[in-house]
């Protein structure tokens, strides 16, 4: 059986009964089982679930449903819920824990004709750029396996990119979707904070935490974007104010669209085959079209600092309920605060407790003005710059990731991977829809094998239709996605 | 102005009640300290009349109809706990035996 590589076409063919989803969740048991110890995309299997799931799509078509995720292979990252399964944040804390309820934007895709194969492999509870913090498993990166997938969401984009799920689920903070998605050479998507409800996805930084699809074309991300955003009185930051569809405004051109290129963002510090990737990604923007316009972003360069006060003040805060008491591990001791002690101290990896401390230092009484407030204000300052730029440019086009996908163990100081996501940073500080498209492959000095790069493009608060539109022009003209990687380059061909 | 003193991380441990070996204290107190000489940057922006942003978006505070609604079971939440004693978390004691007045000893 040869299934079609996109949610659109899988859609279409279960929804006109030429392919049964049931078919397809065997398929990728099957699948997942020859590849997986190549690439170690998931923390937790669900085949069984998945078929389950699948019969269920099978008898809705037959009785003339049409789903628009209808026998569609869905991976989703380990911090977010499903009921009834294991859902650790890649965390020794939570390592045997079982989600007791689904999280709101998983359930919109399984109502919606999803088939849940896995729960994917992350770095601990979503802090870091490989996916190397996570205490459960290693993820490889499908193009090279010598080297991370990027994170947060490594094992989201790892298995999309290795043909194991063709739907994933990412969240992204500082960069989590965006950044792997680019080593990876797979499409993801950060909406705007708020339009997708975070219940069910467990908290790292409440007021940057964003769920959001990883897919193989742009027209995919929009698809899975329109089931799950939308209001959710759930959770009470999730935005009240109507969704535009994206999936029917995507453009073949980009005739009229201003795209500004941040001055800031001198891509001199890039390798020379990085930046000349860039360069000519702008150039095939300019020629579908587009105006380049310049802009200027005077406070970006303050992002990752402004990040690593705010993100590690709210995970402190959000962190403090892994105690021991009511779930998780426990590690007990000679009385209740031992117990904590004990329990947080074997239940977090080393990342985890650095921003714990950080976050707990930037919060503690002497310190609270000089930092925290401090770096709410730089946020201010940084949303603001964005603001004038749009009012210059319909879209922001940067990198996705200050390098292609590094080697394991090639950022040790944990101040060097901060820095992976400084072009990534600013826009989840500003709240903004942003996305990154596959532009292009590199050959590293170091490697032997090509890196896909990612082109990050950025739009307004709440414009994800222009965003997605103007991405699906650039990525149908380029084709850069069309290339799998060599462990999925054949599937096609599988019987 | 921003504070420079170093972090004094076994302080901030017992706030955040992580314990931490000797080796730790003085790892994370190297790293952490490096990071806080990256965020001193911050210093360099003018901030005195800007307000301060907690959240991005647009909204304002929600709260629900106050309906009765369906909750987890208490059982399937007490399958979670590390110890449980019949339908109840089993905790460690939070108050010392001396301090309970009128106790049976």
């Amino acid at each position: 059986m040869t299934v079609p590589e996109t949610a659109a076409e899988i859609a279409r063919a279960v929804n006109e009964r030429e392919l049964s989803a049931a078919a397809i969740a065997a398929e990728f048991e099957a699948r997942i089982h020859l590849r997986e110890a190549a690439v170690g995309a998931f923390l937790t299997q669900t085949g069984a679930l998945a078929l389950a799931h699948a019969e269920r799509v099978d008898a809705r078509v037959r009785a003339g449903e049409e789903l628009p995720l209808a026998g569609v292979p869905l991976a989703i990252k380990d911090n977010m819920c499903l009921t009834g399964t294991r859902t650790t944040c890649g965390s020794k804390i939570l390592e045997n824990w079982t989600a007791p309820y689904t999280a709101t934007a998983v359930q919109r895709l399984l109502d919606a004709g999803a088939l849940p194969v896995g729960k994917t492999n992350l770095d601990e509870f979503a802090m870091g750029s490989s996916c190397e913090n996570s205490a459960l498993g290693t993820t490889r990166n499908p193009w090279d396996r010598e080297r991370v997938p990027g994170g947060s969401s490594g094992g989201s984009v790892a298995a999309v990119a290795a043909g194991e799920a063709v739907l994933a689920l990412g969240s992204d903070t500082g960069g989590s979707i965006r950044e792997p998605a680019a080593f990876c050479g797979v499409v993801g998507f950060k909406p705007t904070y708020g339009r997708v409800s975070r219940y069910g996805l467990i908290a790292f930084a409440s007021s940057l935490d964003q769920i959001g699809p990883v897919a193989r074309t742009v027209q995919d991300a929009a698809r899975c974007y329109d089931v799950m955003a939308g209001h959710d009185p759930l959770d009470a930051t999730s935005l009240a104010r109507p969704v535009a569809a994206t999936h029917n405004g995507l453009r073949d051109d980009l005739r009229g669209v201003r795209i500004g290129l941040v001055n800031e963002f001198t891509l001199s510090a890039l390798g020379a085959d990085v930046r000349a990737t860039y360069e000519r990604a702008y150039a095939d923007l300019e020629g579908l079209g587009a105006d380049l316009v310049d802009v200027s972003l005077p406070t970006a360069d303050y992002g990752v600092a402004t990040y690593y006060l705010i993100a590690p003040a709210e995970c402190s805060s959000n962190l403090a309920r892994f105690d021991g008491m009511r779930y998780g591990l426990r590690v007990p001791g000679a009385d209740v605060a031992e117990t904590y002690e004990r329990t947080r101290a074997a239940g977090f990896g080393d990342e985890v407790k650095r921003r714990i401390l950080i976050g707990t230092h930037a919060l503690s009484s002497g310190y609270y003005d000089a930092y925290y407030v401090r770096a709410q204000k730089a946020r201010t300052l940084i949303a603001a710059d964005f603001a004038t730029a749009f009012q210059r440019c319909d879209a922001i086009a940067a990198p996705a990731a200050a390098s292609e996908a590094f080697r394991f163990a090639a950022k040790s100081d944990p101040y060097s991977m901060y820095l992976m996501d400084y072009y990534t940073i600013p826009m989840s500080l500003a709240g903004l829809p942003a996305l990154s498209v596959p532009c292009g492959f590199v050959t590293p000095p170091d490697g032997a094998h090509p890196l896909p790069l990612g082109l990050q493009l950025t739009t307004p608060l709440f414009e994800e239709r222009t965003l997605l539109g103007i991405a699906h022009a650039y990525e149908r003209a380029t084709m850069h996605a069309s290339v799998r990687p060599p462990i999925a380059a054949n599937e096609t061909a599988r019987v | 102005m921003m504070a420079s003193d170093d972090i004094d991380v076994a302080y901030v441990a017992k706030l955040a009640r992580i314990a931490l070996s000797p080796d730790e204290t003085e790892r994370f107190g190297t790293q952490l300290t490096a990071l806080l000489e990256h965020v001193a940057a911050l210093e360099k922006l003018a901030v005195a009349d800007v307000p301060a942003t907690a959240q991005v978006v647009p909204s304002e505070n929600v709260v629900r109809d106050d309906v009765p609604r369906p909750s987890l079971e208490r059982e399937t939440v007490l399958e979670a706990a590390p110890e449980r004693q019949g339908a109840y978390f089993r905790v460690p004691r939070i108050i010392a035996e001396d301090s309970i007045v009128g106790e049976e000893t």
